[in-house]
């Protein structure tokens, strides 16, 4: 579905990725491993269009991405919940719902849409009136993923969902994932929470100062002992 | 009493005019961080083109100011694709000098092409005043209150409750974010700039009958205008509204009861007072956008 074939980008002077390549098949749950400055969310800002590489290649069903702004991405199906939540704090939960459908034409399946997402998150619909700079860490999460839902993506981005979070939030929040997935969209999920990723992923890269430096099915990721020393954390 | 409320009257007229300055202004502000210095200068620019309109071509009034509408359309387009958004990854000091800069380009842009004299413009209503009650009522300022409130439901109507609002009021909380929901910012900072500038150019040919039409005219409406958005707070749209409306009142007030000659430090102290009890003016809340 998704293809990035030996990109090179850079932040500024920073080489953030060096000849850089994954892929993601229609339906799967594929996960970015890595500590800070991997090049996870690097990874991300190319597939949005935020970043551009130098050179390489991202095809999206065959289509070149690299030609298209942000927005057009968007409305290819391509849909990022970005790292630190980033809703906006000055509208109410279901303003950012609706901000989240903005490049959607089909008006009235909007609605269906928003009664999906509040069946995932009932504590959004609870909240709908509420600003949502007023939300618990948790709920600003759930709304930054109902907010990506409402594009109806093809292929979510998810960066760093568990980040400041309980673990039990967390455990909720990757149970949706999975939920999501299941009825049919592609997601490509960026953590260093790595056990949790793993737990719900079908395959697995891991990331290092913006390299792939391994990767396979998230099983085979979770039974490598040099893996499991380096990012799961104990033996 | 009829003195009193013949102040307030001429408070709310000019008021209007400093209000529709300042929401082009915040509008600026808020999408883009962009402070436009140069927002006087382009609605004085935007005047003479109405005026010359009138006065050279001979067309009728309605239609010389509908002229001028699409020319600021126009030039609001082009500042904003031409300075503005090359250097879209500028610092924003940069930015704002580059709006410094405007202001000598376009002041001298004017002087050479419509020289340096002022002329008279016409009224938009120029039927006589009305008696009501003892207080003197120029249809004129009626008829300035009336577009600028006209306006300003419009603007409110749009930035509250459409799509295009969705897009400018998401831009201006975490543009980034916009972008990643598919909002085209570009074309929201061009809208932007395209609203504020036709927002100046109404408020300059409005204001052109008190201060004659000059390369001049909109240095004090300008620097008013500020003041409002400042006073009434840069993180709202309303505020600065009703700042320009305060201050319009204030004026006269302040001249009409206290002192003529001490007007202005008077009206200003309090407003600095003001911004000491609340730094982010009257209905500012802290604004602070992500980058």
């Amino acid at each position: 579905m998704l293809k990035i074939e030996n990109i090179d980008a850079y932040y500024g002077f920073i080489h953030a990725l060096k000849d850089f390549s994954i892929n993601i098949e229609e339906g799967k749950i594929v996960t970015l491993l890595g500590a800070n400055g991997a090049g996870k969310t690097s990874t991300l800002k190319v597939i949005s269009g935020l970043l551009n590489p130098v050179k390489g290649s991202v095809t999206f069903n065959g289509e070149n991405l690299l030609i298209y702004p942000p927005e057009k991405i968007v409305s290819m199906g391509i849909i990022q919940s970005p790292e630190g939540r980033q809703i906006f704090p000055q509208f109410t939960v279901e303003e950012n719902l609706k901000a989240g459908a903005y490049t959607r034409k089909d008006k009235e399946n909007i609605a269906k849409t928003l009664d999906k997402v509040y069946d995932y998150f009932p504590r959004l619909k609870e909240r709908k009136k509420q600003y949502a700079g007023t939300l618990s860490g948790g709920e600003q999460q759930m709304l930054a993923i109902g907010r990506a839902l409402m594009a109806k993506p093809k292929l979510l981005l998810l960066d760093e969902p568990s980040l400041g979070l309980a673990p039990l939030i967390v455990r909720d929040i990757f149970r949706i994932i999975e939920e999501i997935n299941k009825e049919g969209t592609t997601i490509l999920l960026v953590e260093q929470n790595a056990y949790q990723a793993l737990s719900i992923a079908d395959y697995g890269y891991i990331l290092e100062t913006g390299k792939v430096v391994s990767e396979g099915s998230a099983k085979e990721l979770l039974g490598n002992s040099d893996i499991k020393k380096a990012y799961l954390g104990g033996n | 009493m009829a003195i009193f409320f013949q102040n307030i009257m001429a408070g709310l007229e000019t008021g209007s005019l400093y209000a529709l300055a300042a929401l082009g202004l915040v509008l600026i502000f808020r999408t883009s961080d962009v402070i436009n210095f140069a927002q006087g200068e382009m609605a004085m620019f935007s005047t003479f083109v109405a005026f010359t309109l009138f006065d050279g071509l001979g067309l009728s009034y309605p239609l010389a100011v509908i002229g001028a509408l699409i020319f600021a359309l126009l030039f609001g387009f082009i500042v904003e694709r031409i300075f503005i958004r090359p250097a879209s990854d500028a610092s924003l000091v940069s930015k704002m000098i580059i709006t410094l800069g405007l202001i000598m380009i376009i002041g001298g842009l004017a002087s050479a092409i419509f020289g340096i004299d002022s002329y008279y413009f016409r009224q938009a209503i120029s039927a006589d005043s009305i008696d009501a009650a003892g207080v003197v009522v120029q249809p004129n300022a009626l008829f300035i209150i009336a577009i600028t409130l006209v306006i300003m439901a419009g603007l409110f109507y749009m930035i509250n409750k459409t799509k295009v609002g969705i897009a400018i009021r998401a831009t201006a909380q975490n543009e980034k974010t916009a972008r990643l929901m598919g909002i085209p910012v570009f074309k929201v900072y061009s809208m932007s700039w395209i609203i504020a500038t036709i927002l100046g150019a109404i408020a300059g040919i409005l204001m052109a009958p008190t201060t004659n039409v000059s390369t001049t005219m909109m240095a004090e409406v300008h620097l008013k205008s500020f003041i409002a958005a400042v006073l009434g707070g840069f993180g709202s749209f309303h505020g600065p509204v009703i700042g320009g409306l305060i201050i319009g009142i204030l004026d006269n007030l302040v001249g009409m009861y206290i002192s003529l000659t001490w007007k202005t430090v008077i009206v200003y102290g309090l407003l600095i007072v003001t911004l000491i009890v609340k730094p982010t003016g009257i209905f500012g809340k802290t604004h602070r956008k992500k980058v």
